[in-house]
């Protein structure tokens, strides 16, 4: 039997312990309510995580980012979010050593290059900067997926113990995005197996126990894989 | 409005058998179409709508853009089948107008503080009408927000109320719309008791509009406990 966190819809009475309403809740007349149809998390402060929502830009956050445009001396990028970013020419040249001629932008990166960016700067314009991680460029037999960004921290788990499980069981490199964007790369058969884990998750998100289903579903899989391959 | 020779009400039953405080049934289907943010089928008796929502996403044009808020958009359509005699397809003074108070009557609850520069976008299509449509499509509406992940303060609930040879009833269907006296839309939300859209056409009391909103507010009560269970049970059934 699996068990459910608490349901909410936006106005549902969630507390009178207004000093702990974090994100999803507001507070009137001195009790807080829900603000999105979600669940409640009630470890440390009141929270209600959404289903689904957009993906708000934050200063810090690691994305995976897709170029849409070259408009010099920026590549615009979508990062799966109502605002599109931008990503300054300076980044790639090491900081402005190398000169980059105008109209050769996308030699470095071209439209629809997946990239790992941060996020160095929001402003009051929605104006999303970018800075490109190491290993910024994602390419050759990988696979992207998506999910609700609100699920990421599902993905994760606890100390990063889903996602540890994830990489070990299904043999593959696995990189998750704050914006809920996920990479995948390895073999195959272990990159449908780990997309599978990892809609399931998403799917199943608001449940309990979640860690140890996806354990025992792993464990049965391998084992049949196993006799099957002799 | 009245016209000569149509009997409405008989042994105090209305045509389809209804009493004068009942609501047509009602069905709530949340989450039916794959491709948008957030959507929900909605009937109410004979009228049967789909609402879908889409955003918060980037505003054009770009001049309409608010630098502090998101924008919301509404859009209320008739399918050209969606009535006896075929629809002329398209906007017109009439769905405009009901596109117009229905964004009214949802503003109310939507925070919009949180995405600035966006717009959410809001599609009402009537698939089928009997009279009340604009209050399924705000009932569908309010539903397909909340399932988008829309930050809002609560749900709205609509229904009309009207007067049909000289009473009071709740939820007119087309024949009593067409023959009765009086039709009066009202969206409100249902826990504070508090009215965000309300609209009259004929003529009433003063006494019968407030026995008629007793009726409307009592009516939302029963429609937000289904609007509210339908969006629970879509996660507790797995």
């Amino acid at each position: 039997m699996k068990k459910m966190y608490k349901v909410v819809i936006p106005g549902d009475f969630i507390s009178e312990d207004v000093n702990r309403a974090g994100e999803g809740t507001y507070i009137e007349e001195g009790k807080v309510y829900a603000m999105r149809y979600g669940v409640v998390d009630d470890k440390d402060e009141i929270k209600v995580v959404p289903f689904v929502g957009k993906y708000q830009p934050a200063k810090g956050d690691v994305v995976i980012g897709r170029i849409t445009e070259i408009s010099f001396p920026y590549w615009i990028v979508d990062i799966a979010s109502p605002y599109e970013a931008r990503l300054h020419m300076s980044e790639v040249t090491s900081g402005g050593k190398k000169r980059v001629e105008f109209g050769s932008m996308h030699t470095y990166l071209d439209i629809d290059d997946l990239i790992v960016a941060k996020v160095t700067n929001t402003d009051a314009l929605m104006r999303i900067d970018l800075g490109l991680m190491e290993d910024f460029q994602l390419g050759g037999g990988g696979r992207l997926i998506t999910i609700p960004h609100t699920k990421v921290p599902r993905i994760i788990g606890r100390k990063g113990s889903m996602i540890r499980m994830l990489k070990e069981k299904c043999n593959c490199f696995i990189f998750v995005a704050k914006n809920g964007r996920i990479w995948i790369k390895g073999k195959e058969e272990d990159m449908n197996l780990a997309s599978e884990v990892i809609l399931m998750i998403a799917h199943e998100a608001h449940t309990s126990g979640l860690t140890d289903r996806v354990a025992d579903f792993l464990n049965s899989y391998r084992r049949i894989g196993d006799t099957g391959r002799g | 409005m009245k016209e000569e020779g149509i009997e409405l009400i008989k042994d105090g039953k209305r045509l389809d058998g209804r009493g004068f405080d009942e609501l047509r049934p009602i069905k709530i289907e949340v989450g039916v179409l794959k491709r948008a943010d957030g959507s929900c089928y909605f009937e109410l008796g004979d009228n049967k709508v789909i609402a879908a929502v889409y955003g918060p996403r980037e505003m054009h044009p770009r001049h309409a853009q608010d630098a502090k808020m998101a924008v919301l958009k509404y859009r209320y359509n008739m399918a050209p089948f969606s009535v006896d005699e075929r629809k002329r397809p398209g906007p017109d003074r009439r769905s405009v107008e009901i596109s117009k108070v229905s964004r009214e009557a949802l503003e109310p609850v939507i925070i919009k503080e949180f995405y600035p520069k966006t717009e959410i976008d809001v599609y009402v299509e009537i698939l089928q009408s009997d009279a009340g449509t604009r209050t399924a499509g705000i009932n569908a509406a309010s539903i397909a927000l909340a399932d988008a992940g829309i930050p809002m303060k609560d749900l709205v609930s609509s229904v009309a109320v009207g007067k049909i040879d000289g009473e009071v009833v709740l939820d007119l269907n087309a024949v009593e719309d067409n023959y009765g006296e009086a039709d009066m839309p009202i969206a409100m939300i249902a826990r504070r008791n508090t009215i965000t859209a309300l609209q009259m056409d004929g003529r009433m009391t003063k006494d019968e509009f407030e026995k008629g909103l007793k009726l409307a507010m009592n009516a939302c009560q029963q429609i937000y406990e289904l609007q509210r269970t339908a969006l629970i049970e879509r996660y507790s059934e797995m």
